[in-house]
């Protein structure tokens, strides 16, 4: 077991120097930083002393390698826009990253499971049919053009939910949330909602498939024959074995929500990480850009190494050497 | 009835929701602007969103009336005492936020800190390098030397904002932004800054100018066009800026909005490359061999090229109206305006016997480069140029590009010809006389922006005269000359100068600005 973890931590830091290293040379190849920070007034004398502040004046290789060095003293740089560190910066955005992408599951879970069962369980119904297709429009509608919908219907036109931003912030333990308050709420639903379509359709097919497969098997037959109710055998018996799947798949996908909600972010203005990261393209500031995909990395190695445990604690067939 | 019931409902709850944000708007205002304020540290990052930031909560020893005129700011009057010093008069009895008086203590620290602001990747220090030595008179006086006599210290100053020395000895660009020592003598106090989402201000009761009219104003970063635009819409915001220019139609006939619009100082234009005397690799004939010499060389190719240019047809169709056909740097009422200077008239035979007689009847083929996410319409305006040139037998191979990459290209001459921008915070000619057009000089500092490496003597001699020129008038007539000559070579190609618009509550009246700048001083309600 500790042979097992020590090799997926080297693995781990592996692919986060990979990584480190794509991007360095990567925004080294796009173009420069400096052209885009600096005031156009600006002369020759005060461009070598900007590229000369930001480092930019040595070698990629030296770059680097000072990059490596401080990293490993847990520092990844300071930010060139904001002259604060990177890490700060991206962890200052995280709470509101977190509860767009929690709000956005805890949606998929609530709408999805309930549609899925009833699809499941009267599969001709005109219901059933009609909520299968609409998870089908929710897979292929593009995410951008959903959300831009949704602020001309619900807050251009009805006036019902604020457009964009974020709303008021309770502080929780030196963290800032949004979602203890209405007014925060009320920001959160729809950019929360707009999150939440694929996966709502995506947990509506699952549900859906898992409950036609286990209607069938001899427990649920078992169980009728003793005579229990049809919400004892549905809530219960069935219930407790579709779960298994749904949650793997919504688990994996809230990492992929934290990391990459860049678009829903964008167009509902939300002052989260992705837009921090998308922002931090657009001006090549590499030191957050590289803190932001490390911290990425580093969360999807977690979320996976979870994932192995957890199998291998619910399943002993599992060998965890063997992987 | 069921459905009545519900009808009922959602019209109550719809009205509730619409009628909210009216109560208590006379007090309170928000604006979301398009653009990053990057630090509250008013001097790490030369960027125009953080000096309308600065404007609210810092000030200037000068500053910018609407038109981009110099005009009073915390210094209430100055001169030029001898050749090579300026003595700056401060106005009497102005408080920071926390009390402190503002003196020529203040303004000595505040000249010598630009340098000293760590990891800054644009700095102020090029607005306060020409103050040689700084010399207090009296509390309220101060003297400031320069190197040789320097006309431009008190436009230059007009970005510098001024500091408390007692608060900010020793204070970073952080301190700033955590609101730590967010203290200035501007309009407003500072409340709360969330980096990249909203900055929040309160009226400064003790203002030495004219009371603001907001007791509180929400600034809020919106960067999406959409987003912004639906904000606007939705009333959640009482004002935008930067509205896109596919929407100013539609806009015009909405009765919840109004605009307010103003020419800008910022001028789009082409240049060419003039690096190279003989072949290019971003030029060649027809049949793509390449040329002998370079063709932008000759006068008689760049007037061709110019003359081709339909400016009112991109101005309308590109721009939908959001700008101003210019053959200059700056619009009319600006420092430096050439009267009379007009753009040419479009006139393809024109352009195609200049073309002949220089020696090219069949044209040739050139590299159009540019950037496709820095200016309004950037790629479609570059697409537009490259069909008149067509018509005229220069088949352009139009190249669009992101900015970071165009830039970098730009300064290695990589193209035949390119588009480009300039925005004249100062509204001042030099300014672009100096960057765009000058011969690059690295000890001038001179020709920082000249990406095709124009050169121009006479221009040059114009240009260096009226940067030692202190009486205003004889000033002015040679930076008319240096930008007349210039545009008779045709140095560079100006296209248009664009509109700034912004968009409001009807019940709202807005001071627009030629600089862009988005400040809360300049909107107040409309009188009943």
């Amino acid at each position: 077991m500790a042979l097992y973890l020590a090799r997926r931590l080297l693995q781990a830091a592996l692919v986060m120097l990979a990584m480190s290293l794509i991007v360095f040379v990567g925004v080294y190849a796009i173009g420069d930083p400096v052209e885009i920070l600096i005031s156009p007034d600006a002369d020759q004398m005060e461009r070598e002393r900007a590229i000369k502040a930001l480092g930019l004046d040595l070698p990629l290789w030296m770059q680097y390698l000072s990059f490596l060095g401080n990293a490993l003293r847990g520092d990844l740089g300071r930010s060139f826009v904001f002259n604060e560190p990177a890490l700060q910066l991206i962890m200052q955005r995280m709470p509101a990253t977190l509860e767009l992408a929690l709000g956005a599951t805890i949606m998929a879970l609530i709408i999805g499971i309930p549609l899925g069962l009833y699809a499941g369980l009267k599969p001709k119904s005109p219901a059933a049919k009609t909520i299968m297709t609409g998870s089908i429009l929710g897979f292929s509608l593009p995410t951008f053009w959903v959300g831009l919908m949704m602020i001309m219907v619900f807050a251009v036109q009805l006036g019902w939910l604020p457009s964009t931003g974020r709303g008021e912030t309770v502080e929780v333990m030196g963290t800032r949330w949004s979602f203890l308050t209405w007014d925060g709420l009320r920001h959160l639903a729809m950019p929360a909602l707009n999150l939440a379509l694929f996966k709502i359709s995506l947990v509506i097919r699952l549900t859906r498939a898992g409950v036609r497969e286990t209607m069938l098997m001899d427990f649920v037959k078992f169980a009728r024959a003793k005579g229990l109710t049809n919400q004892r055998v549905i809530f219960v018996h069935v219930f407790k074995n579709i779960m298994i799947p749904v949650v793997t798949v919504v688990g994996l996908e809230l990492g992929s929500t934290i990391a990459f909600s860049v678009v829903t972010e964008s167009v509902f203005a939300w002052p989260g990480m992705g837009k921090l990261i998308i922002d931090s393209i657009n001006v090549l500031d590499r030191p957050v850009i590289v803190a932001y995909l490390m911290i990425i990395v580093m969360m999807f190695i977690t979320i996976n190494l979870l994932v192995d445990l957890s199998y291998s604690a619910l399943d002993p067939r599992v060998r965890l050497e063997n992987k | 009835m069921k459905i009545c019931n519900r009808v009922a409902l959602l019209a109550a709850v719809s009205a509730l929701a619409v009628g909210l944000p009216a109560a208590g708007q006379a007090q309170n205002i928000t604006i979301a602007v398009g653009a990053q304020v990057t630090s509250l540290d008013p001097q790490y990052h030369a960027l125009s969103p953080n000096y309308a930031v600065a404007e609210m909560l810092f000030g200037a020893l000068t500053g910018f009336d609407a038109n981009g005129r110099l005009q009073p700011g915390l210094a209430e009057s100055w001169k030029p005492v001898a050749p090579d010093t300026w003595e700056f008069k401060l106005r009497p009895g102005v408080k920071f936020h926390n009390g402190n008086d503002f003196t020529a203590e203040d303004v000595a620290f505040s000249i010598a800190r630009p340098p000293t602001v760590p990891n800054s990747p644009s700095s102020y220090a090029i607005y306060t390098r020409a103050v040689k030595g700084v010399e207090i008179v009296d509390p309220l006086t101060i003297r400031l030397k320069t190197d040789g006599p320097y006309p431009l210290l008190p436009t230059d100053l007009g970005q510098v904002a001024m500091l408390d020395k007692q608060t900010h000895e020793g204070a970073t660009t952080e301190d700033f932004n955590s609101g730590k020592v967010a203290i200035g003598a501007g309009p407003f106090r500072f409340v709360s800054f969330r980096s990249g989402d909203r900055l929040e201000l309160e009226r400064n009761e003790d203002y030495w100018g004219p009371k603001p009219v907001w007791k509180h104003v929400s600034y809020r970063i919106i960067t999406n066009n959409g987003a912004r635009m639906a904000a606007m819409l939705a009333g959640d915001v009482d004002m935008i800026d930067q509205v896109p220019t596919n929407d100013i139609a539609r806009l015009r006939r909405e009765s919840r909005v109004k605009l307010s619009e103003k020419d800008g100082l910022r001028i789009i234009f082409l240049g060419t490359d003039q690096s190279r005397d003989g072949e290019s690799p971003y030029l060649s004939d027809n049949d793509g061999k390449p040329l002998p010499r370079n063709p932008l060389r000759d006068l008689r190719v760049r007037q061709a090229l110019n003359i081709a240019i339909d400016r009112p047809a991109i101005v309308q169709r590109v721009m939908e109206g959001s700008a101003l056909p210019s053959a200059q740097f700056l619009p009319s009422g600006t420092f430096g305006y050439v009267p009379g200077l007009e753009p040419v008239r479009s006139d393809v035979n024109t352009a195609k016997k200049l073309l002949a007689d220089a020696g090219y009847p069949n044209g040739f083929r050139i590299t159009l480069a540019g950037p496709n996410d820095r200016y309004l319409n950037d790629a479609r305006i570059l697409q537009a140029v490259g069909q008149m040139w067509s018509r005229i037998g220069v088949q352009a191979n139009v190249e669009a590009m992101p900015w970071t990459t165009f830039a970098a290209r730009r300064t290695r001459q990589e193209f035949g010809a390119f588009l480009s921008g300039w925005g004249t915070a100062s509204a001042e000619a030099s300014s672009p006389l100096r960057s765009l057009t000058a011969t690059p000089s690295r000890e001038k500092g001179w020709g920082g922006s000249n990406g095709g490496r124009y050169s121009n003597p006479e221009a040059d001699a114009k240009l260096e005269a009226a940067l030692s020129e202190l009486d205003d008038a004889k000033r002015e007539t040679l930076l008319q000359d240096a930008t007349r000559i210039t545009m008779e070579d045709v140095g560079i190609m100006p296209i248009h100068i664009q509109k700034n618009v912004w968009a409001m509550k009807p019940n709202l009246v807005h001071d627009a600005r030629a600089d862009e700048l988005t400040r809360a001083q300049d909107v107040r309600p409309a009188a009943k």
